[in-house]
């Protein structure tokens, strides 16, 4: 026995193998026995849980990309906030199904050349019972305006007369041009002409605020879904930091019976695309967006797929500052003449619903008559390699320099944004023998070296706030703070100047047309794409509606089929 | 019992039984004899060896540029048709064009006729259909899959909202392959009517004789005329999401990989030695000290002190940061090793045979060096191969932020990041980067393994 | 003993304030602003914001008042999660990452040295080779793979079954745990694996197991009494700060299986360089793990004779 022993030493004994055998034993049992207890349990527990779509129940159960910050709807600035309060708030205006601008709280409006009235109807509450009134507007206008407020949003309201002065502290909130004559009837005063006002209303800075209720949560309005009033189709019937988000049908929405879902369930709170999809396909959410790695997987599943445009447009921003060698024209025109947006979208970013552009103002902005696009089209552009390096060549005379020091790219951390920073920098070097240095950076910082210059290259984009080309054509003015490359240019803002101290649409869209031209040919920034987005639904759930601007997805008009149906 | 002579003859002594027969081996002689005994071990020494000439002489033995980007063959598997055709340059199609045709009321039918213009080709596919009644657009769809039997027609390519408008050119990545598009009437209100017309299109890879000339296909661009067929570049692993040669790139990445893999634990698990030895050996104030110490490091934010690094080394933009994220792994990582040495050295220190070396006279360097840190051998390779695969992936992670080497220079946990999102359609993107860490961890570990037998000293005995 | 454990906790809280500071000093270093945003506002606003959350004042101050505030116990309101209190962020989602960083250590350390005791036994045998192999593919493929794939194969088992047998994602009840805390456990059940086999090899050839041997224990009692209680001990070692390293460390799980846990929090407060939640979770995670370790060092203490604490 003990000779034996010696002799297996260290390559493990019978008898120390028995007793492990013992382990193994309860440790299979131990195992089988969790397993079993936890089917037990997966069977208990099933029950209750429906389909994404439910039918008897109206509920349809969704996947979120991150928490609501906070959903005061004063501060509110972030996709997913903007998203959430279209369905539990309702301001003067909203979109319908047709992406019309119907009545929300206001049942009519007159919209003249230096105010505007509205007259708000009687039936429209509160969730608490309260009606929603003409001072609910003013106080929360008045808060989004209120210094200490610091509500980023509040340029959004400057149209309205004295509201600039309010925001800088020059002026105290009484002197807004926002006035309640009675419970019903509100007049606004333009601080110059603002003839798409009504389409403004419709944004949620606009949202009324009930003011006794917000003095009552003490700092703390909206941060909880106890701490906030509703007057939209929907109120949140349960808020689960980080977790899910639950909206249940607003019984005291003055329009209830339009509203044929019974609760949106925002079960999930994921950024993760394949953990989305996955959701997708083991039926727990009712609709997930795709991105170009999972197209070919979706279409094997054979699902309907459906895109559009989420109305934001992508460049490549340009510091204009001076000193660096941004701010050479034929530079810029060189780096111009070999950019193929085609290529970028077709062969590296490869989503369907992205689209190739060479304006700033994307297709679906309305012009004078019909669309802005096809009345003043948007400037033709050939790349030309050889043009390319002839201004290439011009620049650096200019500049006094032999060879062009790198030029950095400052990109974000997202994958999406690497890819296309990995082309460019390919691209630049191939045509162009120009180095450029990637700066990948997590957002605060990247919003920090945007604000400061620290760039030559940025890969930026902008969404548009409401429904007019002037949400796009002042975004490169000399007084807008999110001009970050700090263009300058006198020709464009006295365009924009034109085109918002106007009421003519004509005299407007032909200014807008020259502020199209100059960032073209002056090379503000290379346009890239006007960003598309492709999601697949649940093929029960019908009525959702995808915007550009405004509330999206929007799911106040939503049903569910009934299976087979 | 009888008694004689004999009886008191002296007895011989048998010299040979106290000779040596064999020479006396010192510790390390003796690991080395055992090390080579062990196939395993020495297996995966040539395996080490393999990676290093791969990653040294690779790139020399296969010259192709790892950022050149191919965009005629992007996420391309090994092996791929390669096959190209000359045409010439591209010209812009003006579409075709129908008077809107008034129908008889009813339910909106999908166009008659669906048809390709022109050749169907990797740069684009030219469609055309016949007018619907009271159609209000057309909208376009492309599957790869056939659309029968249940009508998944796969990537909305686009809307046509203008009722004379009877054409689309589709240009999204198109591969060589048959595709299945489809047209669907759409109302004035942009709502899809039921039916829809399919066409299968088989497209064919194209190229100008200019691009075959700047791609080094062809030396002129003259010798070729259209209609002739090129074969495009050969990538032996296939190519990436950008169309750039993975063997290239697998070679390239290595030299980081592999770097940060191999440097980076090895330092900071030869400071968590000493700091553990001498906190363990010490005991009593110095050992509670240290451990203090240990501990407020561990806890330290990995991401804050990455960013604090790179601006104590002054990374520019687009610089590789490879020093500062060698620096603060080996910083704020040791104390873990440091820990699990200690504890081991503590369990060492009671033993006997450390009492019966002291006893002796063994000096401290003597006893550590010669009994304690051997015994702790076992563990501190476990440590160290473990280390290995969790610095390649945290040099990925720290890239993928932009805090670690920068685009385009690859790394093999940043090639695995990217092949995961396409791991499905395209696994070869995925797999390749994950074979050569899986090998390298493998080869690290088995070598571990075959040291640690060998260093063992209580295995000495058992042969 | 007592007075051993009150001193380490003193030290203890003497090491959390270390980490508070420079934490808190590393993070002012960081360039960027957490108060910056998608839309630029004006300086005046911008002073306004400032003013309001107290960058405005002297870094040293803020350090005070900062300092002050901790040993009171408040953490400060978040600048992402506005209107919401650090405290409650931590103590809602801690609970989450505790539970399945608990259950990933547990199923790590039950596999570990279940398969480490194994494949010590079989020394170079089938059953040594075969998981060895499966140990380095474990720890080869970094964990986002696993818990993609881990998600992925959930699909198909629930498609298969007809039922939801694990949920897809998601929190809530046990058959939600499962899953996310095997994916997150793999990592460190494949290292205990590896140590337990390790360790495991030198206690069976040390002295007293060969006496115990020689003194003709029943094998039962030799496996249990000498060599697994003495090769778990580097094991234990390990285990303290790897629990708090599971516990905050889950990020990739809790954010591909959709778990409300703190390690989001924190990767995103880094990223929004959110100074309030960083602080927050860095000193609770520092006391954690301060905590665990002085735990870790009790329990050594009652489970090897040879160490004594004083």
């Amino acid at each position: 026995m003990s000779e034996a022993a010696a002799e297996n030493l260290g390559q493990g004994t019978t008898w120390n193998a028995s007793a492990l055998l013992q382990l193994l034993y309860l440790g299979g049992f131990g195992v089988l026995g969790l397993g079993f207890i936890l089917w037990a349990l997966a069977q208990w527990n099933e029950g209750g849980a429906g389909d994404a779509a439910d039918y008897a129940t109206g509920t349809v159960t969704l996947a979120m990309s991150q928490e609501p910050p906070q959903l005061d709807s004063t501060r509110s600035t972030d996709q997913v906030s903007i998203a959430v309060l279209g369905h539990v708030m309702e301001g003067l205006l909203r979109y319908d199904q047709d992406d019309q601008l119907v009545g929300g709280v206001a049942e009519r409006w007159e919209i003249g050349e230096t105010s505007a009235t509205f007259w708000l109807r009687s039936d429209a509450r509160w969730s608490n019972g309260d009606p929603v009134t003409a001072h609910d507007f003013v106080f929360a206008w008045r808060k989004a305006l209120e210094p200490a407020n610091v509500s980023e949003y509040a340029f959004i309201l400057y149209g309205i007369r004295n509201a600039e002065a309010v925001n800088r502290g020059e002026q105290p909130l009484e002197a807004l041009g926002a006035r309640a004559v009675g419970d019903r009837q509100l007049e606004v005063e333009f601080a110059r002409p603002l003839p798409y006002f009504d389409k403004l209303t419709a944004f949620c800075t606009f949202n009324p605020v009930h003011e006794a209720f917000y003095e009552s949560t003490a700092g703390a309005y909206g941060a909880d879904a106890d701490k906030l009033l509703y007057n939209g189709p929907f109120v949140i019937d349960q808020w689960i930091h980080g977790a899910s988000l639950r909206l249940k049908k607003n019984p005291n929405y003055w329009d209830a019976d339009r509203i044929r879902l019974n609760v949106i369930d925002y079960a999930y709170i994921t950024s993760d695309p394949l953990a989305t999809i996955n959701l997708f396909k083991d039926g727990k959410v009712a609709l997930t967006s795709l991105n170009a790695e999972n197209l070919t997987d979706a279409m094997q599943q054979r699902w309907k797929i459906h895109r559009f445009a989420d109305g934001s447009v992508f460049y490549l921003g340009l510091n204009h500052r001076p000193g660096r060698p941004t701010s050479n024209y034929h530079l810029r025109k060189a780096l111009q003449a070999v950019h193929d947006p085609g290529e970028l979208v077709y062969k590296v970013l490869k989503l369907p619903g992205n689209v190739p552009t060479n304006s700033l103002f994307p297709v679906w902005l309305k012009g004078v008559r019909g669309s802005f696009r096809q009345e003043y089209p948007a400037p033709k552009h050939h790349p030309d390699d050889a043009r390319g390096r002839e201004l290439l060549a011009r620049a650096l005379a200019e500049l006094g320099l032999a060879e062009l020091p790198p030029l950095v790219m400052l990109i974000g951390d997202t994958p999406t944004s690497k890819k296309q920073a990995e082309y460019y920098q390919n691209l630049f070097k191939r045509k162009l023998g120009i180095d450029i240095k990637i700066d990948a950076q997590i957002f605060k910082q990247r919003l920090a070296k945007m604000t400061s210059g620290d760039y030559d290259i940025v890969a930026a984009g902008w969404g548009p706030d409401y429904d007019d080309a002037m949400t796009f054509a002042d975004l490169f003015t000399s007084w807008n703070e999110n001009n970050r490359g700090r263009y300058a240019n006198p020709v464009l803002d006295a365009a924009v100047d034109v085109a918002r101290s106007s009421n003519d649409p004509q005299t407007r869209m032909d200014a807008i047309a020259k502020v199209q031209k100059i960032i073209y040919e002056d090379v503000v920034v290379l346009t890239q794409f006007e960003r598309g987005s492709v999601y697949v639904a649940h093929p029960r759930l019908r009525g959702v509606v995808r915007r550009s601007v405004g509330t999206d997805p929007d799911y106040t008009n939503a049903w569910i089929a009934p299976v087979g149906g | 019992m009888t008694t004689n002579a004999l009886s008191f003859e002296p007895v011989r002594v048998e010299r040979e039984v106290e000779t040596i027969s064999r020479p006396s081996l010192s510790y390390w002689q003796d690991a080395w004899l055992r090390l080579k005994a062990n196939t395993r071990a020495i297996v995966s020494l040539y395996l080490v060896i393999g990676l290093l000439l791969f990653t040294v002489f690779g790139p020399w033995l296969w010259q192709v540029d790892s950022s050149a980007q191919d965009l005629d063959q992007i996420s391309a598997p090994p092996g791929a048709e390669r096959a190209v055709t000359v045409v010439d340059e591209y010209r812009p199609w003006q579409g075709a064009t129908a008077t809107p045709v008034a129908g008889a009321g009813g339910e909106l039918q999908a166009p008659a006729s669906l048809s390709v213009a022109g050749d169907a080709t990797t740069r684009a596919v030219r469609l055309q259909w016949s007018a619907a009644p009271d159609a209000g657009g057309y909208r376009i769809y492309r599957s790869i899959f056939d659309t029968a039997p249940d009508g998944a027609l796969g990537l909305p390519l686009g809307d046509v909202l203008d009722p004379t408008t009877v054409s689309f050119e589709d240009r999204l990545d198109l591969q060589p392959l048959t595709y299945h598009y489809s047209v669907v009437t759409l109302d004035d209100r942009g709502r899809e009517a039921t039916g829809y017309t399919s066409v299968p299109v088989e497209v064919t890879r194209v190229i100008t004789a200019a691009q075959a000339h700047a791609k080094g296909l062809i030396d002129s661009a003259d010798v070729v005329r259209p209609g002739d067929v090129l074969k495009l570049q050969m990538h032996p692993l296939g190519t990436d999401y950008l169309g750039r040669d993975m063997l290239a790139r697998l070679m390239h990445g290595a030299r980081v990989s592999l770097f940060i893999g191999i440097v980076a634990p090895f330092a900071f698990v030869l400071v968590g030695i000493f700091y553990g030895s001498v906190a363990g050996f010490m005991g009593g104030r110095v050992d509670q000290l240290l451990m203090r110490f240990a501990d407020f490091v561990v806890a330290l934010p990995f991401l804050l002190f990455m960013i604090l690094f790179r601006i104590l080394f002054n990374v520019q933009p687009g610089d590789n940061s490879i020093l500062p994220m060698m620096v603060a792994m080996v910083v704020l990582s040791w104390p873990a090793v440091a820990r699990l040495v200690r504890g081991q050295i503590l369990q060492i220190r009671e033993e006997g045979y450390i009492g019966a070396s002291r006893l002796l006279g063994a000096k401290t360097n003597y006893l550590v060096l010669r009994h304690m840190i051997p015994n702790t051998m076992g563990v501190i390779l476990v440590t160290l191969t473990f280390a290995v695969p969790s610095a390649i992936f945290t040099e990925a992670f720290l890239s993928f932020i932009g805090m670690g080497v920068a685009p385009p220079t690859p790394s093999w946990g940043s090639m695995c990041n990217e092949g995961l999102k396409t791991m499905l359609t395209t696994p070869h993107e995925l797999i390749f980067p994950a074979a050569f860490i899986s090998i390298t961890v493998l080869a690290f570990n088995l070598l571990g393994d075959g040291l640690r037998d060998a260093l063992d000293a209580r295995m000495r005995a058992t042969e | 003993m007592l007075m051993y454990t009150l001193k380490r906790l003193l030290q203890g809280v003497v090491t959390v304030w270390f980490i508070a500071t420079a934490t808190f000093f590393a993070m002012h270093a960081v360039p960027g602003n957490p108060l910056t945003n998608e839309k630029a506002v004006s300086p005046k606003i911008w002073a306004e914001l400032q003013k309001r959350y107290g960058l405005d004042k002297p870094l040293l101050e803020q350090y005070g008042l900062y300092i002050k505030n901790m040993a009171s116990g408040d953490f400060g309101v978040s600048y992402t999660q506005q209107n919401r209190q650090v405290n409650d962020i931590i103590t809602e989602h801690f609970k989450v990452s505790a539970t399945l960083g608990i259950l990933a250590v547990v199923f790590a350390a039950f596999g570990g040295i279940l398969w480490g005791a194994l494949t010590a036994m079989y020394r170079n045998r089938a059953p040594d080779i075969v998981i060895v192999f499966l140990v380095i593919l474990g720890i080869s493929v970094p964990g986002f793979v696993f818990a993609a794939f881990g998600q992925l194969s959930l699909v198909k088992v629930n498609d298969w079954l007809g039922f939801t047998l694990f949920p897809v994602a998601g929190w809530g009840t046990v058959q939600h745990m499962i899953v996310p805390s095997m994916v997150l456990g793999l990592g460190t059940m494949a290292f205990l694996t590896r140590l337990m086999r390790s360790s495991m090899l030198e206690i069976v050839n040390s002295d007293f197991v060969r006496t115990a041997r020689s003194k003709g224990l029943p094998m039962t009692r030799i496996f249990r009494k000498h060599e697994l209680r003495n090769a778990i001990l580097p094991v234990i070692t390990v285990l303290g700060p790897s629990i708090a390293a599971i516990t905050t460390g889950g990020f990739v799980v809790e954010l591909v299986f959709a778990i409300p846990g703190l390690g989001r929090y924190f990767v995103q407060a880094v990223q929004q360089l959110d100074y309030t939640v960083i602080m927050g979770t860095t000193v609770f995670y520092g006391a954690f793990l301060v905590f665990m370790v002085i735990a870790v060092d009790l329990l050594y203490g009652m489970v090897d004779p040879r160490v004594r604490l004083e």
